[in-house]
């Protein structure tokens, strides 16, 4: 079984309230402003067959029409 | 007419949209692993959080054995109409363009919404004329409808933009107000706001028949 991270994030564009309540609370807490703060998935799983994922990403995991995801092998 | 409503593990507005459809017909409820529609003239899938909405909501209920006699049914010119989390099953499978986003003030809200009728193609909604006004409760917090701008300006040219928020309804920040679409031969309609929790005059209007009458 190989390990497998997918990041799942909105998509450039597509205004993101998550990230950007995170983006305001920051200050607030004292920290350093900061900037473009997008709030997305991780999802993991342990697979037979790592080149089967781009196409579970396409039908479940991601919405591909609102979202980016990003393949990453886990260590 | 015998209206079916679909009920996933996790709905939670299958009851009213079923007690709703009695008032205009024949309704019967429809189990998530059915495997035919009952022979029902129109489909209502209805509000809730079906399968938990875990992942993304909408994103589990479409792959339900129900939902592919749903996709056959409507594909047929069949009648279908989505509330709520009914309407983000039905942009998941791909029945309506679009998607529901997070409300942008991240919040759940209830409030009764006022919509405006557009002209379109829907074959919902017989008796309404382009114009009218409806007053339905809304209650989500996922119910942002986005599209690129192009499906958007496409929408619009079409007649598929069946619903708008009136000026000061769009509590969810919506693209250009929409509260409601249909696909392009205008047997599916999707909405955000509930028709099935407005039609008593007990509870302040009746509007929702209108939305329920094909």
């Amino acid at each position: 079984m190989t390990r497998v991270r997918v990041l799942i994030r909105p998509k450039t564009g597509i205004l993101d309230p998550a990230g950007q309540a995170v983006e305001r609370a920051l200050p607030v807490l004292g920290f350093e402003p900061a900037r473009n703060v997008h709030v997305g998935r991780l999802v993991e799983l342990d697979v037979d067959d790592p080149s089967r994922v781009p196409e579970m990403c396409e039908r479940l995991l991601a919405n591909p029409l609102i979202e980016d995801y990003e393949i990453v092998p886990a260590s | 007419m015998k209206y079916g409503v679909v009920r996933f593990p996790g709905s939670c507005d299958e009851t009213d949209a079923l007690l709703a459809a009695e008032r205009l017909g024949e309704a019967v409820l429809l189990w998530h692993t059915d495997r035919d529609l009952s022979g029902v003239d129109a489909v209502i899938v209805p509000g809730g959080f079906s399968y938990g909405d875990y992942l993304r909501v909408g994103a589990i209920a479409r792959f339900a054995p129900i939902m592919r006699e749903v996709e056959r049914f409507a594909a047929h010119g069949g009648l279908v109409l989505g509330i709520c989390n009914g309407f983000q099953v039905l942009c998941e499978a791909g029945l309506l363009p679009g998607a529901l986003l997070p409300n942008l003030s991240l919040r759940f809200v209830c409030r009764q919404v006022q919509l405006e009728v557009q002209r379109s193609r829907s074959k919902w909604m017989r008796d309404v004329r382009p114009g009218e006004r409806l007053s339905i409760p809304a209650k989500h917090t996922t119910g942002r409808y986005w599209a690129p701008e192009p499906v958007l300006d496409e929408l619009e040219a079409q007649g598929q933009v069946a619903l708008r928020y009136a000026p000061g309804s769009n509590f969810n920040g919506s693209s250009r107000d929409i509260a409601g679409v249909c696909n392009h031969a205008g047997n599916v309609l999707g909405l955000m706001p509930h028709p099935e929790h407005a039609v008593d005059v007990l509870t302040g209007s009746t509007d929702g028949l209108k939305v329920l009458t094909p």
